[in-house]
């Protein structure tokens, strides 16, 4: 039987730009002049300056077979799956797809809030890829697997978000094609939900489908699929059965541990920071667990005897500022060494932070908050996905319930007895 | 490795579709192959994938049409209004204050006639040439010929016409009944094959529009201003009879001119222009494919830009 799906030295390359929101015809008309100008004076390549999403990748999946890609934020995963259903094109390379492809790149997409949850299970419905008539033969089940008989005439808009991804995720679930692809679409709902939407994914590898299934949850890539690809800054690193790829990522993630000062925000005077990285018991690390007590190491150039202070920035995976760490509140702690190169260790608290990644900035000032030198994102980590307490709740990013788990006392206060 | 080993074997699937619960892909039917490359420049359309997916333009169509008229009191008879109020506008400054001439028909008549087309191609371009745009969530996630987000735009802007279609033929009634003008014939099943040519000048001009507004967000605001500059470029309020004859040749270029002055001696039995007519034809089918194989050469970078 032929392979279902066959890829050969898959190649995206974004052009950094191309991404940008808006381009304006005059942007265009200017662009345009000033490009043979650029070419006179040997600027041509700063022109081109590229991302490659996803370099060389090849694989072939057998039908059947349930594949789960992993990789950190950026490793080219929904890249992969974006070609692969044909949203974007490769720039280099071939996939051969053998059978019809549905791809949930997410759930609802189409959805229409205007519109009341049965024109939109239609609506949705056709949007995938599926025929009036397949989805008037599958109406009743998709809309008992939602569990939302009673509103079915009700637009969505008033629905809550539950009652939402209830219905997005029950279109999607009676897709039935030969292959599908799904990007991390099981992060959504409650625990309940998300319990059956697993439930119903592995129904869906069990009746010989051939998935190909983008996630961050390591437990359900063991759980459901068979095998694993591993993809790291583009490229496919490794290739193997689930159970083993998903544990060495869980053990390596040293790419994301290594110091950047790509976002350097000043020029350093006196004081520049030269390393930095992180430490877990002793061990390099950059991939945590819930509750773990990291330290932040930094290596600083002194190159003029003065006094200053060290701060950390904690950013989430969006750049927005989580938390603020200055040395220099504690009158002690503020640096004065000589001349030459020192190590800072910073030791933060045990990480109560929702999984996901996430960066940290570092500064070294004058305690007046003027910087010596600054790098935002010098370093990356990541929260893995991981339960919090007696129970089994996975707090993430993703979920919107903020970034910091929120260490309340919760007692009874009073107890009325009528 | 042997532990590794145990836990996949619980993973792997069954040889046999043991799951009786859901039915395994059928094997018989030979599966469609596809291929995804780099495509190069200029591709055609793919008529047979469009016309694969020719549902998904009908669902879009109307869900154009049930998003415009829902949470409104009127619905669909806004349809109606809208031109209504423009021809009493055209009437009362046109024809009553400038005594514009109407070839003889009453003005109202003539300019509602003239309008109906014109806001159906005008309807069709505008909401066709921010369709891609709008439907930016659809295209990063999902695939399907791009060409039916415009398309819906130019569908949902031929129901309306057809609405308002219908005040047309009362009005014209009621001008019959009262002699003004002979009952209309046989010929104005003509009107069929005009809108069906206006449908795919709109359809080309919006593909292009589109495909420009993913790019240049210019086009958003430059369409409502070129629109009327077309409008009046178009003998809709005057008959193209008030042009002087060396400068008739400006208006047959315009593709619309040809149409909508065929659209006009269809219904009231004037003497047709075949000439204007055949030149719409040709300029309206150079249009449509140059903007079809443009789409498509743009269409590919659409989820990576827009």
């Amino acid at each position: 039987m032929a392979p279902a799906i066959v890829v050969s030295n898959l190649c995206k390359t974004y052009r950094l730009g191309s991404r940008a929101p808006y381009a304006t015809f005059r942007e265009a008309i200017v662009e345009t002049c000033r490009k043979p100008w650029k070419w006179l004076r040997g600027e041509w390549n700063r022109q081109q300056e590229q991302i490659q999403a996803l370099r060389n990748v090849s694989f072939r999946v057998e039908p059947g077979e349930v594949v789960g890609v992993i990789g950190r934020n950026g490793a080219g995963k929904s890249t992969l799956l974006k070609i692969l259903s044909r949203i974007t094109e490769p720039t280099h390379g071939e996939a051969r797809i053998h059978g019809r492809v549905g791809s949930l790149l997410e759930v609802g997409t189409g959805f229409h809030p205007e519109l009341t949850g049965r024109d939109n299970i239609y609506l949705n419905g056709a949007i995938l890829g599926m025929s009036r008539r397949e989805i008037s033969a599958k109406f009743d089940a998709i809309v008992s697997f939602a569990e939302l008989d009673r509103f079915l005439d009700t637009p969505v808009k008033h629905y809550s978000s539950g009652m939402y991804m209830r219905l997005a995720f029950a279109v999607a679930a009676h897709l039935d094609p030969e292959i599908l692809v799904v990007d991390e679409v099981l992060a959504v709902g409650d625990a309940q939900f998300q319990k059956k939407c697993l439930g119903k994914m592995g129904e869906v590898a069990q009746g010989g489908r051939t998935v190909l299934f983008v996630s961050h949850n390591m437990g359900a890539v063991q759980k459901i699929c068979s095998r694993a690809l591993l993809l790291e800054q583009g490229e496919l690193v490794m290739d193997g059965p689930a159970a083993e790829v998903t544990t060495h990522y869980l053990k390596a993630g040293q790419i994301e541990g290594q110091f950047s000062a790509a976002q350097r925000r000043v020029q350093p005077r006196k004081v520049e920071i030269i390393d930095a990285w992180m430490e877990h018991e002793g061990h390099r690390a950059s991939s945590f667990l819930f509750g773990d007590q990291p330290c932040v190491l930094i290596a600083l150039a002194v190159k003029e005897r003065c006094r200053f202070s060290v701060e950390l920035i904690l950013r989430q995976q969006d750049g927005l500022p989580v938390a603020f760490a200055p040395s220099g509140l504690a009158k002690e702690w503020e640096l004065s060494p000589d001349p030459g190169i020192i190590r800072v260790r910073c030791r933060l608290p045990p990480l109560t932070l929702a999984a996901g990644s996430y960066s940290i900035d570092l500064i070294a000032a004058f305690t007046n908050h003027s910087f010596l030198d600054c790098v935002e994102s010098a370093l990356a980590f990541h929260v893995e996905t991981s339960a919090i307490g007696e129970r089994s709740w996975a707090f993430r990013q993703s979920r919107g319930q903020g970034f910091l788990y929120w260490d309340v006392t919760f007692s009874l206060d009073v107890q009325r007895a009528d | 490795m042997s532990v590794v080993l145990g836990k996949q074997e619980e993973a792997l699937p069954p040889i046999l579709p043991a799951a009786e619960s859901l039915p395994a892909p059928k094997e018989t039917t030979t599966k469609p192959v596809t291929v995804i490359r780099p495509r190069n420049a200029w591709v055609p359309l793919d008529l047979w994938e469009i016309w694969r997916f020719r549902e998904l333009w009908l669902f879009l169509t109307w869900r154009d049409i049930k998003v415009r008229y829902r949470q409104t009191v009127l619905g669909v008879l806004w349809a109606v209004i809208q031109p209504l109020f423009a021809v009493l506008i055209f009437t009362l400054f046109f024809g009553r204050l400038a005594g514009m001439p109407s070839d003889g028909i009453p003005y109202p008549l003539f300019a509602y006639a003239g309008l109906l087309p014109w806001l159906f191609f005008a309807n069709a371009v505008t909401q066709g040439s921010n369709s891609l745009v709008n439907s930016a969530h659809l295209i990063t996630k999902v695939y399907f010929p791009r060409l039916l987000i415009p398309a819906s735009a130019v569908g949902a802007a031929a129901v309306d016409f057809c609405i308002a279609f219908t005040l047309l033929l009362v009005l014209y009634f009621w001008h019959a009944w009262r002699g003004l003008i002979a009952f209309p014939g046989l010929n104005m099943l003509l009107v069929v094959p005009l809108m069906v040519l206006l449908a795919l000048l709109a359809l080309g001009v919006g593909l292009w529009m589109s495909a420009l507004n993913v790019r240049y967000r210019d086009i958003r605001h430059a369409i409502p201003f070129l629109i009327q500059i077309w409008m009046f470029a178009t003998p809709i309020i005057y008959p193209a009879s008030l042009v002087p004859e060396r400068y008739r040749w400006i208006l047959a270029i315009n593709p619309l001119a040809g149409i909508i002055e065929a659209f006009r001696a269809v219904c009231f039995g004037l003497p047709m222009d075949w000439l204007s007519l055949a030149i719409s034809v040709v300029v309206s089918g150079a249009i449509l494919i140059v903007a079809a194989y443009g789409f498509r050469r743009m269409e590919k970078g659409f989820a990576d830009v827009i």
